[in-house]
């Protein structure tokens, strides 16, 4: 009886002592000197404590649940030899770190934290610098990338890593990051139920967001400033994408968004400002895209071809050069209650919808489809008269493309 | 000359069409801001209008101008007066009073209604600039229009062509030569046709600042060097200066050799 007990009492203590973990620290004059040596000795759930100092580890191998906490944001230097974390087990906590010099590599994708076939991570306020790639998910599933800081140096496409990477992961929460200067700020593929909230991702040098064969994803409330090519999402179904900023990207090649055989998803409340093309849209399906606005851009929307059951409503277009072009004469989506700033019509009853429809589709979008050196033509008088008498009986734009109910005041 | 060019602008203040100019500017400017209220795009709508009603109104003023002065033009020349200074003269009352008309007409409701305040600023100013440039061309192409023609209908016909021709018809030419020869590469023919109109150059100056983004949208190298620095926005000041010089320059070369 009395021995039972104990072993009771003791079997109790080994499991709370397994689930609380010990804390281990790690510094430069504690029994445990480096991080390698730190996961080798400690069990299941313990924490390392990485105290300030600098770390000139790579290839570290986290193979068991720990939490590696680090104290004042130590710095764990990689010297440019390769991968710095990777994380093969489940229930891995990364926090506080701060890490540099991940290894370039040709071949190998290096990752400064590389998460592979795990589940219930955590990587959480890290700053990343000087890397190839930073936070690369691979396999894994129902973890969290919270508040991180990625600041990368990338100059070519080529020989550059992307912030963070999922790859055939899952239920994954990216929040609250900030990436700069990398290749593709974001970047997932064949990642469904994926969240990202409030990352801020900007001066990338091509992808401020990139996806592919993604399903069911959620994007809010993200901001995409100054990316070399915006953000460009293909092939996905049901995703959404909510009260994000797409800013400044300019260029040829330039989009707030570029859409590529996305179907039935929803884009709303989006605000695209002095981009280049806001939404490019090819080969895209019933989505809705509702209350966004289009401010000051080169073109707000910019339909290529294949876009099928579309429908624009309540959203706001203010000065862009072009509302909207279209580079067939076949129309199949419905505008319907946007505010539309050169709108000129009138509303006699007074119900705050006016009483003439608007032609978004100028000619001068159509000859400048054509021949796109006449961009130098925008504004002129000669351009403003022939898209009048364009307006007044469509002849090379589409005639049922029209928004039959303008707002007179743009919506909120 | 300075004595001329005080006397041809005191008579052109005193007139009621200095007033009338300056007027509508003033109210234009108030209405504009009134139902907008946003400086910046009552911007891009006097955009629109300077390029256009700045050089008819230069163009018109400037032959009137000419000729109704022609009889006491005719009076100085009989007096020890250079010719290049009475012409001269003429020309910068005519000119400094239009552009004065212009800057105070438009700029008052815009202080009035906060410019300073507003990022718009550097926009606006530019935009004053181009419409006193504007002025000082085509009052410049006018007086030689006038110089070159005794008939007071001629004169008139061909200032008003000339202005049509910049305004409108260059750009149907500019456009329908681009479509016609779109399978070359035509991105340094286009930017060189633009700096052959000095409106076209002005809405380019304009452009630059206000529709960045839609210009950089165009793959070609010239352009991106053009629009996407700093080039571009030198290279028309340069060539606008260039209008200026080169019709007032003839104007004073052939007043001197004119037997009249």
């Amino acid at each position: 009886m009395f021995y039972s007990e104990r072993v009771l009492v003791f079997m109790l203590l080994l499991w709370v002592k397994c689930l609380v973990g010990n804390t281990i620290p790690i510094c430069a004059n504690c029994d445990i000197r480096s991080i390698k040596e730190g996961i080798t000795v400690a069990s299941d759930f313990d924490t390392l404590l990485i105290k300030k100092g600098t770390y000139k580890e790579y290839n570290l191998l986290v193979n068991k649940p720990l939490t590696l906490l680090g104290e004042n944001y130590p710095i764990v230097d990689g010297e440019d030899q390769g991968e710095i974390i990777r994380i093969v087990s489940d229930n891995v906590t990364i926090d506080g770190l701060f890490i540099i010099n991940v290894g370039t590599s040709y071949t190998t994708d290096y990752a400064a934290i590389r998460v592979v076939e795990s589940e219930n991570f955590v990587i959480q306020n890290v700053v990343l610098e000087k890397l190839f790639f930073g936070i690369y998910l691979e396999k894994s599933k129902n973890g969290k990338v919270y508040h991180n800081k990625i600041i990368g140096d990338a100059i070519d496409e080529y020989n550059s890593g992307n912030g963070i990477q999922l790859w055939y992961s899952k239920n994954v929460e990216v929040e609250k990051n900030i990436v700069q200067h990398v290749r593709d700020g974001i970047y997932l593929e064949f990642s469904d139920n994926i969240t990202i909230k409030n990352n801020t991702s900007t001066d990338n040098l091509r992808y401020g967001l990139h996806f592919m064969f993604s399903n069911d994803d959620v994007y809010s409330n993200n901001t995409f400033e100054n990316n070399g090519a915006g953000v460009a999402v293909m092939f996905s179904k049901r995703i959404k994408m909510t009260g994000n900023t797409f800013k400044k990207n300019w260029g040829t090649a330039a989009f707030g968004v570029l859409l590529k055989e996305i179907n039935d998803a929803e884009i709303s409340g989006n605000t695209f400002e002095e981009n280049t093309i806001g939404i490019n849209i090819e080969g895209s399906n019933r989505i809705k895209y509702i209350n966004n606005n289009f401010i000051k851009n080169g073109w707000a929307i910019k339909v290529l071809g294949a876009c099928y059951t579309n429908s624009f409503s309540g959203n706001n277009f203010l000065y862009n050069s072009f509302d909207i072009s279209y580079n067939s004469k076949l129309n199949d989506n419905v505008f319907d209650q946007n505010y539309w700033s050169e709108y000129t019509g009138y509303d006699l009853d007074k119900n705050g919808i006016g009483d003439v429809p608007y032609r978004p589709v100028k000619l001068f979008s159509y000859i400048v489809n054509k021949t796109p050196e006449t961009i130098v033509l925008l504004r002129s008088l000669f351009m403003d008269i022939i898209d009048f008498s364009e307006k007044v009986s469509p002849v090379f734009t589409p005639d049922n493309l029209l928004d039959a109910n303008p707002l007179m005041k743009p919506s909120k | 000359m300075l004595k001329i060019l005080k006397y041809s602008f005191y008579d052109l203040i005193r007139s009621r069409w200095s007033y009338v100019y300056f007027l509508f500017y003033l109210i234009l400017g108030f209405v504009l801001l009134f139902l907008n209220n946003d400086v910046s795009k009552a911007v891009i709508t006097l955009m629109n209008i300077i390029i256009i009603l700045v050089p008819l109104i230069g163009t018109i003023f400037g032959v009137m101008y000419y000729y109704n002065s022609k009889e006491f033009t005719e009076l100085l020349l009989a007096q020890p007066v250079k010719r290049s200074s009475i012409f001269f003269g003429q020309y910068l009352g005519v000119a400094g009073s239009l552009t004065m008309s212009l800057v105070l007409g438009l700029g008052i409701p815009f202080v009035l209604y906060g410019l300073f305040k507003s990022d718009a600023i550097f926009d606006f100013s530019l935009l004053l600039v181009t419409g006193a440039f504007l002025t000082l061309i085509f009052t410049a192409l006018s007086f030689n229009i006038a110089l070159a023609n005794e008939n007071k209908i001629k004169g008139f016909g061909y200032a008003v062509l000339i202005w049509l021709f910049l305004a409108v018809i260059y750009d149907g030419l500019f456009l329908m030569s681009l479509i016609i020869f779109k399978e070359y590469p035509l991105d340094s023919f286009s930017l060189a046709a633009t700096m052959f109109n000095p409106i076209d150059l002005s809405r380019t100056l304009i452009l630059l600042k206000l529709d960045i983004s839609a210009l950089l949208g165009y793959t070609g190298a010239v352009f991106k060097q053009f629009f996407g620095t700093h080039q571009g926005l030198f290279m028309s000041m340069l060539m606008l200066i260039l209008w200026t010089v080169l019709p007032i320059w003839r104007l004073v070369h052939k007043a001197k050799q004119k037997d009249f």
